[in-house]
């Protein structure tokens, strides 16, 4: 299991890249944290999750 | 006359407008920024998902500083990641510090945010942090390295105006930062006051996002602001103890 925005995914690995781009990310309006650490932008491509990760993918939004 | 500007990061800014962008459509935003002539807007960092296609960034003009807040955090902790978040977002340095752990007042939590304050200086950040107007929190906001501080005027969006006026006074005499009002102006003439008192910035959201008219509200702060800069600026008039004092002359009447 893949935890991703609070959501479980069933698998064992997944390539972020493949992940963000089969859901239709726009990479440039997002950052995505694994395990609490940032995940570069230029990372995305060869970061493989592993079963265990938690993972946050966020943008902005209106806010004061 | 000499220009009025303020520093922030190394940054130099004319408008001390600082607009929030939170509850308003994407096609006002634009219009709000415009007519409040703001040069920095506060955005939230969220969890996204790929359903929703409008992107804030596309309405807001790319002169405009953005100004990320950690919005949602409760600890130090979490308010640094969010810090983090917003930076790889390419916002740049800045960042308003909010934590809350109270869901009902949403007041600041002064400790966990020199705490995070600390920690964000120490990465570069240019740190704007939210905070309950009390001075010796003021001043370990200072120690650690904040850019400015964000008293609030009253609870957040309650539109309630200077409620905490004094104790903002205090921090506008005795810190060495900007000191920007955050959360609670409700009106123009409450934003015109905390000029006037030597607030360095105002900043607001609820009173224009909740207005009749956005863009017209967003244009009477903004003259509210210049207002009251000028007024602080030129030094207020004295206040009599009692009795009054004729502007007229008193001499010439028509009697002897």
């Amino acid at each position: 299991m893949i935890k991703i925005n609070g959501c479980n995914i069933n698998a064992d690995e997944l390539s972020l890249s493949y992940y963000l781009e089969a859901n239709g990310y726009n990479k440039k309006r997002i950052a995505v944290e694994c395990n609490e650490e940032i995940v570069p932008r230029s990372e995305y491509d060869a970061f493989i999750l592993h079963s265990g990760d938690e993972v946050e993918i966020v943008s902005l939004v209106g806010g004061g | 006359m000499k220009k009025d500007t303020f520093i922030l990061g190394g940054r130099e800014f004319s408008s001390r407008f600082i607009l929030g962008s939170g509850k308003y459509s994407m096609e006002l935003i634009k219009a709000a920024v415009e007519n409040a002539g703001a040069q920095i807007i506060t955005l939230a960092v969220r969890r996204t998902n790929t359903k929703e296609s409008e992107n804030i960034l596309d309405y807001i003009p790319d002169n405009v500083t953005l100004l990320p807040n950690t919005s949602g955090a409760r600890d130090a902790k979490e308010a640094v990641r969010i810090a983090r978040m917003s930076r790889e977002l390419g916002c740049g340095d800045f960042v308003k510090i909010e934590i809350m752990r109270d869901s009902k007042y949403l007041l600041p939590d002064n400790n966990e945010t020199i705490k995070a304050t600390e920690i964000l200086a120490k990465e570069g950040f240019v740190v704007l942090p939210y905070m309950y107007p009390d001075l010796y929190a003021a001043r370990d906001l200072q120690n650690a390295g904040a850019a400015a501080v964000m008293p609030l005027a009253a609870p957040i969006g309650s539109n309630k105006g200077l409620a905490s006026k004094e104790f903002i006074q205090i921090l506008v005499d005795e810190i060495d930062l900007p000191i920007i009002v955050d959360a609670g102006i409700g009106k123009p003439s409450q934003a015109c006051e905390a000029m006037e008192m030597g607030c360095a910035a105002v900043m607001a959201n609820t009173a224009i996002a909740t207005a009749g008219n956005i863009p017209l509200m967003a244009a009477a702060f903004k003259n509210a602001i210049d207002a009251g800069r000028a007024g602080y600026l030129a030094g207020l008039g004295r206040v009599l103890e009692r009795g009054a004092s004729a502007s007229d002359p008193l001499t010439g009447f028509l009697r002897d």
